[in-house]
């Protein structure tokens, strides 16, 4: 008797709003296979994509609709049979396998609840590591790796860290931030969902260097999926020995709470989000303090992305000299980059540092979808500037955005056709800030809502040369008078937008007021 | 069907969280969960309960666009408004739902049946347009899709 084929099935936010979840009981009610929910390889136009285990390679269909599931079995997908949505093995396939996949080595590769699978996929061999080599050993690998924070701001990881490690006081705290409010961003979701206890295995080991015995992940609530997945993984540590009291026979204590946002996009800020997970309303702190001094319940207090964290036990795990030697200049390692928007194949793209928006988006992207030209690309969210179709060559580096005045942020590329009203999005620029401004500075609340009415004007052609001038002079008040970037940022978007794309705030053809 | 106020229940929920008033967020969130919406009631009771102002808790509750304090519709529609779902047309399947459904973002038909709702990002942006119905997220939602999302989650 033939032994029982395994099927791969993502349980996965995008798989699953494209009928995962379906796909598997079709396949469940039709075949014998054994099915395994894995998270996703980040080939979010293929999902959902189905893979079968045939001999010692993966094979992959996709999409896959529930409706496919009947003619695949006449094909005998089972055994790798020829089918139209057949994509063949999945680690030939050129998106995925000119990829560097580090702090996304396991991510759809097994399911993320199995604690033996992430151990046999080197799994914990961070953290084993990291409490061998001892706290200062732990923090000298993560200043040598040249680690810069994912989620926006780009401060170096080891630094921050240091300074908690170097604090005194009774209690301090690890925190995560997984606020993702970025649009074009997924990639701390796809890793919470795909390999979840690689974040914990990160935060651990945060925790082990600065010595906190508490950790707290800020997850947004529009990730419902990702809470369901995240809430098991913690159970799964903790039942295997890997978190809590005395982790491992180490005597190290580690213990994790997840706490959800609450739809506020300002709440991804480090000090809102502390705010918010002391139980208030997420207003911006001023600083200094810094968190690492004074943060959560006013202790020192480590504050960093999902992805931040995740890189750390691959860093530990392969020496922060290996991870610093890919990248370019003072961008080390690699970023999980997220291509959405009107892409032809997005998805996440785990690449080192120092390869081109043109690369990204053209070659592995494949343009866009509607196959028009591109006209615009928005990289690191809404407080990220345009960058126009003729700058696509700039490379991926920290310095190098900067000097443009635009920002890789976490990481998110949204591609626009050349359809897009650009003036239309530097108002929605304006008014996503006074939707979420916290409220604390006047030049922020009460400047973005004049930003959006300044826009409108000049979009009616009232006055418009007047109401340029007065947008630029608006875009100054915020910029040096905002506590923090929702304000001091939202001028990026929108003056990259007239610069870029004046003809957009131009009066339509024929009419000469 | 969200369930009836019940100050007993409550009491409940917020014992779960030990009473802890820097457990407030997660606390009204648990009453979204069960009541949907949070009442002048519950605000009275939870304020009671971890012994701060009422003020306090109506600052937090305000503050958080999850915290409706009206009753939603029996189904809650989301729409993604942000950057990456605009450029895949967000803009037109939003026209096209306050059309279909009848009602106008940010408001709940007069008939009770549905809440229709901006939201800012799903994380499905590689799958953009990206819609979230009662909960559940899809990708990829073009106007005909959306009529069939509607008629599999009870119709128009
Ligand atoms: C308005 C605003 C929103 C932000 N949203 C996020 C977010 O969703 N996730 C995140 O990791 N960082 C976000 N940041 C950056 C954080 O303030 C902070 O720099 C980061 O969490 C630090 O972690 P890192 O050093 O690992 O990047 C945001 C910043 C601002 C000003
Ligand atoms: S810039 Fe805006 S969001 Fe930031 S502190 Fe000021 S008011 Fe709050
Ligand atoms: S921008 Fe719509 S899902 Fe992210």
């Amino acid at each position: 008797m033939r032994s029982k084929r395994v099927v791969y099935v993502p349980n996965e936010t995008s798989a699953v709003s494209l009928g995962a979840n379906e796909v598997a009981e079709a396949i469940a009610d039709k075949t014998d296979a054994v099915i395994v929910r894995n998270g996703s390889r980040g080939m979010c136009w293929l999902e959902p994509m189905v893979e079968v285990v045939v001999g010692a390679e993966r094979i992959a269909y996709g999409p896959v609709t529930p409706e496919d599931v009947d003619g695949l079995i006449e094909s005998d997908f089972l055994n790798g049979g020829k089918h139209d949505l057949l994509l063949g093995p999945t680690e030939e396939i050129p998106y995925l396998k000119n990829q560097d996949r580090w702090t996304f080595q396991r991510c759809g590769l097994i399911n993320p609840l199995d604690l033996a699978a992430y151990l046999e996929h080197g799994g914990f061999s961070g953290l084993t590591h990291a409490l061998e080599s001892g706290p200062r050993g732990v923090l000298e690998q993560v200043k040598k790796s040249g680690l810069r924070g994912r989620g926006g701001a780009g401060f170096p990881t080891g630094i921050k860290w240091q300074t908690v490690a170097d604090a005194k006081a009774d209690q301090k705290y690890v925190t995560c931030n997984a606020d993702e409010g970025d649009s074009g961003t997924f990639s701390d979701r796809m890793l919470m969902e795909g390999d979840p206890l690689t974040l914990i295995e990160g935060m651990i080991i945060a925790g082990f260097a600065v010595g906190a015995s508490r950790g707290y992940v800020y997850l947004r609530s529009e990730y419902p999926l990702t809470r369901d997945i995240f809430e098991k993984a913690l159970k799964v540590a903790r039942a295997g020995g890997w978190l809590g009291d005395d982790i491992q026979g180490s005597g190290f204590d580690f213990d994790i709470d997840l706490h959800l946002g609450a739809g506020s996009y300002v709440c991804g800020e480090e000090t809102a989000m502390l705010e918010s997970l002391e139980g208030k309303a997420g207003v911006i702190r001023y600083k200094p303090p810094l968190p690492a001094v004074e943060g959560l319940f006013g202790k020192p207090t480590v504050v960093n992305n999902v992805i931040t964290l995740a890189s750390v036990p691959n860093i530990i795990a392969m020496s922060g000299d290996r991870y610093a030697e890919h990248g370019v200049d003072r961008s080390k390692g690699t970023l999980a980059f997220q291509l959405a928007g009107n892409v032809r194949r997005g998805g996440l793209v785990e690449k080192a540092f120092g390869v081109s928006l043109r690369n990204l988006i053209e070659d592995f992207g494949g343009g866009t979808a509607s196959g028009r030209p591109i006209r615009a690309v928005q990289v690191g969210g809404p407080l990220g500037a345009y960058v126009p179709a003729a700058q696509l060559d700039i490379l991926l580096d920290y310095e190098k955005f900067a000097e443009i005045g635009a920002m890789i942020g976490h990481g998110g590329i949204v591609v626009f056709d050349d359809t897009v009203d650009m003036a239309a999005q530097a108002r929605f620029a304006m008014e996503f800030c006074a939707i979420e401004s916290c409220g604390k500075c006047t030049p922020c609340r009460i400047g973005a809502v004049r930003g959006v009415e300044v826009i409108d004007r000049i979009i009616a052609n009232e006055n418009r040369e007047a109401n340029l001038d007065l947008l630029d002079e608006l875009c100054d008040t915020m910029i040096d008078g905002s506590l923090c970037a929702m304000g001091g940022m939202t001028p990026f978007p929108v003056r990259s937008a007239v610069k870029y794309f004046p003809e957009d705030f131009m009066p339509p053809a024929g009419d000469n007021k | 069907m969200p369930a009836k106020y019940d100050a007993q229940i409550a009491t409940q929920i917020i014992n779960n969280f030990g009473a802890k008033p820097e457990l407030l967020v997660q606390i009204l969130h648990a009453f979204i969960e069960r009541y949907s919406y949070i009442s002048e009631e519950a605000v009275r009771q939870i304020a009671y309960e971890l012994n701060i102002s009422r003020a306090d808790v109506h600052g937090v509750v305000s503050f958080y666009h999850d915290f409706r304090t009206t009753p939603p519709g029996n189904r809650v529609v989301k729409i993604c408004q942000a950057e990456s779902c605009q450029a895949m047309g967000s803009r037109e399947l939003t026209a096209y739902a306050e059309k279909t459904l009848g009602v106008a973002m940010n408001q709940t038909r007069d008939d009770g049946e549905v809440t229709l709702e901006p939201v800012y990002c799903l994380g499905n942006c590689a799958c953009s347009p990206a819609v979230m119905i009662d909960n559940k997220v899809y990708g990829r939602v073009d106007t005909g899709r959306f009529a069939d999302l509607l008629e599999k989650h009870g119709g128009a």
